[in-house]
């Protein structure tokens, strides 16, 4: 196999505990964090660099709120469904949330039976995920839709600052943006987990290197993290 | 945790030996090739030859401000765009792409002791990206109103405005979409060198073994990976402000007398971004030069470099303050005043990891074996212009010597230096350091000694007299200065001196470039290891190093990367791998 995860030492590796431990790692040859493969490492700093972007995104949506003279579009009202004779303020995000939420459950799930080679519980999770995720790009292709319809575009809309416009659909959409690629990685996964490939060792298609179980976790890695930015989107977008 | 004695004890390996993929074609093995030192020719071949692009532009620059009026076809727009992309293409598609994709290919896989970087095929996007993003770039010469003519740094509203060459056309959209571009090939190739420094050591390879220029480019490259997001965001904000119609950055603005449809943006906003990219990039172009240069000085003065645990760190603090000083480029903006006291602060601070650099690497020569070789040369210059490019830093990082210092000559002489010639002398120096490890022969010494002595002096017959007469007043980005008061009769003849040494030290690269490929063939047979240098890459059983770099088995590390003149050692150095205890190593315990 190639980059492995565990330690193939023959001997268990004796560490200090705590902050100790952590110097221990870091003096000592070869890895840094011990018992991290490569791969997973790669998606740590991944997604520390994608914090960046995101951050840069929500601080600059920020600035430009604060710093608009043109009053900013009560999200309660812009954000509310007709449903039953009344408005229901939130109510697509809340299900939104809820939905997104939830398959970040099925993720751990799938991660759990990946590591207990269970093709099949795995593969059917992960699609369960994907459905999730799809839904929740589906349910943002309506938010979208309604709005424009109503007059939003990103240079403008009918209830104030032109900012509201842009910086709604460049952080939303950024984010399914991430929760698209999300799903198509995540179908990719759960096929190749259906078919054996990590139990065969077949290679892959372009890198023609083995895959292992550790990729489902690592796609889980990717998928919590969509997950976590949406929640900061919704408090500093919709909430605030 | 196993105690490693530097002598014998090295821990048994963590982890499986990597598994390549073998090339079948030539195709594979040359052109879409995963091996990261094919990469690094691939990456540096690309950026040299956009930088030619970059250095003709600023020959085009030179003429007109030298010889006013003489050139017709030079017009104000042209001017401007010939700025924009000298200056975008240096500090980006140049300078990074050549420290971290070129040097940061070759160097990190062989000195750390791994058969390449840990995912080969991510590595290769990488450079396929970059390539694409220097076409947009290179197509924006030939798209309708030609590039973008809004000085390197993008500034809005003026950048997306008509009247401003390329804002109402193709050109600034093909910059920001090139820029896009760079960003996501760079991130590829940028977790794949970290993650390779990090956890793809051979046996024995602490961190603290590793030779600095790895710790550089490692370090710089964690920095991109933070910084290029605040650029990408920028990029992607401006291009909906100019495609869009968005006012993320757009005030309102009355244009002819027509109220403009844009309106409540915040153009400081777009400085805020792209400075807290700008400002670390000037440390990810010069940490890896810091790193290289540390080798270089140790291995030609064949001496351990002095205070190698404090060379690190101060790499370290540096890479960490340089978030933190980005401000100190808008002292002018219109930001709030009180800003500039907290800027200027930070600012300050960081010239004292930089100071410690300084002074260990003159400690290092201290006394030193010292071999005047071409690389050496160039390191020995990279220290004093550094120091030159620092101390003007000094001066500029002050509000009050800023303010009426910005906008002049002085800024171009003082950021041409410091982050222009010091990294480039660098590149130079590393180029006649490692090409007998990626061709096998030597780069003629002649040739070497010529390049290097107009190359530097050169350079300071072009930037010395430009403090001159930036101080004197004349202002920077103008397209012809005839007749005012700060354009003196001197300040005139100035700028023709300048933009004859300028010609001058640019057709001397020639002689670089015809060295570089005359040496492949007719250059001196070099041997494994013809510095005598201990790290990793010159003990590679074949030269150039083969495919999986080290042959059957990986090196295992026995010692610091500094061993040279060790007392009561026989040789005057000993190789990282050399198992056994010499003589009095002073390598940190």
């Amino acid at each position: 196999m190639a980059d492995t995860t565990v330690t193939h030492t023959g001997q268990a590796l004796a560490r200090p505990a705590g902050l100790q431990g952590v110097a221990a790692d870091w003096s000592s040859d070869q890895r840094a964090f011990k018992n991290v493969s490569w791969g997973k490492a790669m998606m740590w700093i991944f997604l520390l660099s994608d914090t960046f972007v995101f951050g840069c995104f929500l601080l600059s949506y920020m600035t430009a709120r604060m710093s608009t003279r043109v009053p900013w579009p009560n999200p309660s009202e812009v954000f509310s469904l007709h449903i039953g004779g009344s408005d229901i303020p939130l109510i697509l995000i809340a299900i939104m949330t809820f939905v997104l939420i939830s398959s970040s459950g099925t993720m751990a799930m799938a991660v759990n039976f990946g590591y207990r080679h269970d093709r099949r519980k795995t593969a059917i999770l992960m699609l369960l995920t994907a459905a999730l995720g799809a839904t929740f790009v589906g349910m943002q292709a309506f938010e979208w839709t309604k709005l424009i319809t109503e007059g939003v575009r990103p240079w403008g809309n009918p209830w104030g600052a032109a900012q509201f416009g842009s910086s709604f659909f460049m952080i939303t959409g950024f984010h399914g943006t991430h929760v698209t690629f999300g799903v198509i990685f995540l179908i990719i996964v759960a096929r190749k987990v259906w078919r054996g490939d990590y139990e065969t060792g077949r290679r892959g298609f372009f890198t023609s290197r083995r895959g292992r179980y550790e990729h489902v976790e690592i796609m889980g890695l990717y998928w919590h993290f969509v997950d976590l930015v949406w929640v900061f989107i919704f408090a500093f977008f919709y909430l605030w | 945790m196993v105690d490693v004695t530097p002598a014998d004890a090295v821990p048994p390996a963590e982890v499986a030996e990597m598994e390549l993929y073998h090339p079948h074609s030539w195709w594979t093995k040359y052109v879409f090739s995963q091996d990261a030192k094919v990469i690094a020719i691939q990456y540096s071949a690309t950026a040299t030859a956009i930088g030619l692009v970059a250095l003709v532009l600023s020959w085009l620059m030179r003429l007109q401000l030298g010889f006013p009026g003489t050139f017709d076809f030079i017009s104000p727009e042209a001017y401007y765009q010939f700025i924009t992309m000298h200056g975008m293409i240096m500090v980006i598609y140049l300078l990074t792409a050549l420290f971290l994709g070129g040097f940061g290919n070759y160097l990190i896989p062989l000195m750390v002791g791994a058969r390449d970087m840990v995912f080969p095929y991510v590595n290769m996007l990488s450079y396929w990206i970059y390539l694409l993003a220097v076409l947009v770039l290179a197509s924006s010469f030939f798209a309708p109103g030609g590039p973008t003519g809004a000085g390197w740094t993008l500034y809005p509203p003026q950048a997306i405005m008509t009247g401003t060459p390329g804002g109402q056309d193709w050109g600034i959209i093909l910059m920001l979409v090139s820029l896009i571009l760079f960003i996501i090939g760079f991130t590829m190739g940028g977790l794949n060198y970290v993650v390779t420094v990090l956890q793809a050591r051979t046996r024995g390879m602490t961190l603290m073994r590793l030779p600095l220029t790895v710790w550089g480019i490692f370090t710089a490259t964690v920095m991109a990976l933070l910084a290029f997001p605040a650029l990408f965001v920028a990029c992607v904000m401006m291009l909906f402000d100019r495609a869009l119609g968005t006012s993320f950055f757009m005030p309102a603005i009355v244009q002819m007398g027509e109220q403009l449809q844009h309106g409540g943006g915040s153009p400081i906003l777009f400085q805020h971004l792209f400075w807290f990219f700008g400002h670390p990039e000037v440390y990810i172009v010069a940490l890896p030069a810091f790193g290289i240069v540390s080798d270089l000085i140790s291995t030609h003065a064949r001496k351990n470099i002095f205070g190698y645990r404090m060379m690190v760190w101060a790499i370290v603090g540096i890479g960490a303050l340089s978030f933190v000083v980005w401000a100190h480029h808008m002292y002018v903006s219109g930001m709030h005043p009180y800003f500039g006291f907290f800027f200027a602060t930070t600012t300050l601070i960081i010239a004292v990891p930089t100071a410690i650099k300084v002074y260990n690497w003159v400690l290092t020569l201290w006394r030193g074996d010292i071999h005047l070789t071409v690389p050496m040369l160039f390191a020995l210059a990279f220290i004093v212009t550094f120091v030159n490019g620092g101390l003007t830093g000094l001066f500029l990082g002050n509000v009050v010597v800023d303010v009426p210092l910005s906008d002049t000559m002085f800024v171009v002489a003082h950021f041409h230096m410091v982050m222009g010639v010091a990294p480039i002398l660098v590149i130079f120096g590393a180029i006649y350091h490692w090409y007998p490890k990626v061709t096998g022969r030597m780069l003629n010494e002649a040739m070497g000694q010529f390049h290097f002595w107009v190359t530097f002096l050169g350079a300071y017959l072009i930037f010395f007299p430009m403090h001159y007469i930036g101080l004197m007043g004349v202002p920077r980005r103008y397209h012809e200065l005839t007749n005012t008061t700060v354009m003196t009769e001197s300040a005139h003849d100035l700028n023709a001196f300048i933009s004859i040494m300028a010609f001058l030290v640019g057709f001397a690269q020639i002689v670089f470039l015809f060295n570089l490929i005359w040496s492949i063939r007719h250059g001196r047979e070099a041997g494994g290891n013809p510095w005598r240098a201990t790290t990793l890459e010159w003990q590679t059983p074949e030269t150039p190093p083969a495919h999986g770099n080290f042959g059957k088995e990986l090196p295992i590390v026995y010692r610091w990367a500094y061993d040279y003149s060790v007392p009561g050692a026989k040789e005057d150095f000993i190789p990282q791998n050399m198992p056994g205890s010499f003589g009095t190593s002073r390598e940190p315990a």
